[in-house]
């Protein structure tokens, strides 16, 4: 099988603060880290060629550190990364990422799946999987929960929707977005790392790309960031602290005289 | 032709219109009147209910499409796709707005590259811009953290989705009149790589989306063990149980259970978290219920900001006196 798996470099949101005064986000010393929720596609990937043989090429785009990422998917077990890199494709949407990813997709060539996280947690869209699918005109499934076999020239999957589990089974090639529940990701392993080190990432840039140039970056972009504000969470808390029994039994007597004001109970 | 008029992709399942589609209603009545246009709701299926569709126009469309083949009968994204994008084509809506469910949030982005046009996922609030008629699409970003004001400027249709329960249905009233136009969906646009198999329902997390009342669980918890406490007060509340991604990552409950920016956005009437610290990115899927209540032992939790009552203690301490004190079982 020859798997390839978009990657994304994001902030480790959780280690983002705000500053208070100007409602920005303070970057310094924040981590850049492979999306969590890549990894599960990156271990599915393994998973597969484990089992059935072949490749896996992860692909990111983004700026030239980004190689850093996929020198981590490679640690992992990833057997080589390309990075997609380009003043050009600077302030792309979802729409112009996709475009971009899509084409990078198709220089690489023959494969039988894309496998993609459902989402990456800067962004927080979901669009940019099913969006190479629409460019390269290939069925998806989204949101797979579980990877149940290979049948001849199709992959039998499940999907995670709100009532239960699709089973479902796409013809190859195709796109899968993964959901946490398709794997446990693993670690990198020493041997893995000493790879990456060594490994030689390519980078690819518009002229390297089947593009037009109309399509790429803000330009190409449909939509656009016009504002950025702080949300304003204002509710006011009725807090106890209660430091002994006699307090704590005064701050549940008050939450239940709460619930009850509220007809909650 | 010029692009006119507000759309939402209304769901069915089984041939019945799903609750989303009401919710829908309720933002697209507000924008179509803003804007001063119709609205009208797409639904794709087969043999869709007809005091269903008459539904969608007593709670505020002005008219509903209905493309229907056997084919289209549960969500298969080929086939939807091509079917919306030739409405597009045929009835060149300016803006049209669907659930992000697991079809809109498939569906949408695949049509979106298609047809050219902008698409922006998650919104919480939507507006039209003055001057400009421009569909103003504010949504969390960046973890959270911020909310970006997003709007498409020249591509046409100008699409988003919402989260599910982040509205309420939109009410029916009685008498309304509307235009209910049935077409048959054509062969052409129906083969798909992609095929059904089989299901199986998950009532548990069914029962997460829709409860009235939600007991969460944070890291607070310590052991996955600890859990059932949390269970003993839902089960005394008449709660589901829902968990922050901590605890999910850990293990101590199912993916299906997370609720955040990551997993699922309720809107119950009665919130209680037990030991989550309400990172940003649980609050964004959270901070809309009715009624907030948390107990944790760091004061400077951010769960407190977003909470009408607090009790800054462990779970472990308050847990089982509620449950005493707490009428009923």
């Amino acid at each position: 099988m020859r798997i390839i798996v978009p990657i994304k470099q994001v902030p480790e949101t959780n280690a983002v603060r705000m500053d208070e005064a100007t409602g920005t986000m303070i970057r310094d010393g924040v981590e850049a880290i492979v999306n969590p929720l890549d990894l599960y596609a990156i271990e599915l990937a393994i998973q597969l060629r484990d089992q059935h043989g072949g490749e896996i090429i992860a692909v990111s785009m983004g700026p030239p550190k980004a190689a850093a990422a996929l020198r981590e998917a490679i640690s992992m077990g990833v057997d080589s990364g390309v990075l997609v890199s380009d003043k050009a494709f600077a302030g792309s949407d979802t729409w112009a990422t996709s475009y971009v990813l899509a084409a990078a997709v198709r220089k690489i060539g023959a494969f039988d799946l894309v496998i993609c996280g459902e989402r990456a947690t800067d962004g927080d869209t979901g669009q940019v999987g099913p969006g190479i699918a629409a460019f390269l005109d290939l069925p998806v499934i989204s949101y797979v929960s579980k990877f149940d076999s290979l049948v001849q020239g199709a992959c039998r999957v499940h999907r995670l929707v709100e009532n239960g589990y699709e089973l479902l089974e796409m013809a190859l090639p195709g796109v899968l977005t993964v959901v946490k529940e398709v794997a446990a990701p693993r670690l990198p392993t020493l041997r893995g790392k000493q790879k990456a080190r060594k490994a030689e990432i390519p980078s690819w840039g518009a002229k390297d790309l089947d593009v037009h140039a109309d399509k790429l970056g803000l330009a190409g972009s449909p939509t656009r960031v016009v504002k950025i504000f702080r949300p304003s969470v204002a509710r006011k808390c009725v807090k106890h602290v209660p430091t002994d029994e006699r307090t704590l039994n005064e701050a549940v007597d008050g939450l239940v005289g709460f619930l009850r004001g509220k007809q909650l109970i | 032709m010029q692009h006119e008029g507000v759309w939402i992709l209304a769901e069915q399942s089984h041939g019945r219109v799903q609750r989303i589609s009401h919710e829908l209603l309720t933002r697209g009545i507000e924008l179509a009147s803003k804007r001063g246009t119709t609205l009208t709701a797409l639904i794709l299926g087969n043999n869709v209910n007809q005091d269903d569709l008459q539904g969608l126009i007593d709670r505020g469309a002005d008219r509903v499409v209905a493309v229907e083949a056997p084919q289209l009968e549960s969500f298969l994204p080929q086939p939807y796709m091509r079917c919306m994008l030739k409405v597009i084509e045929d009835y060149r809506p300016e803006i049209i707005i669907a659930g992000a469910t697991s079809t809109g949030r498939t569906l949408m982005p695949l049509v979106a590259i298609k047809a050219n046009a902008g698409l922006t996922a998650d919104c919480t609030v939507l507006d039209i811009e003055e001057g400009s008629g421009n569909l103003l699409q504010t949504r969390p970003a960046i973890g959270g953290n911020i909310m970006a004001t997003i709007k498409t400027p020249n591509n046409r249709p100008q699409m988003a989705t919402v989260r599910p329960h982040s509205t309420r249905p939109a009410e029916p009233a009685s008498g309304r009149e509307g235009q209910i136009v049935r077409l048959k969906a054509p062969q052409e646009l129906l083969a798909s790589d992609v095929k059904h198999v089989g299901f199986s329902p998950n009532v548990e997390e069914q029962a997460l989306s829709d409860a009235q009342r939600v007991v969460v669980v944070g890291r607070g918890i310590k052991k996955g063990e600890n859990v059932e406490l949390a269970r003993r007060l839902a089960d005394k509340l008449d709660a589901a149980v829902g968990a922050t991604r901590d605890v999910v990552d850990r293990g101590w409950l199912s993916y299906p259970h997370q609720i955040g920016l990551s997993g699922k956005t309720i809107t119950p009437q009665l919130y209680v978290g037990l030991g989550a610290s309400g990172s940003i990115q649980h609050l964004a899927g959270m901070q809309t219920s009715e009624v907030i209540v948390a107990v944790n032992t760091d004061p400077e939790a951010q769960i407190f900001k977003v909470a009408d009552f607090g009790i800054v203690a462990s779970l472990f301490d308050v847990v089982p006196v509620l449950l005493e004190k707490l009428p009923g079982k």
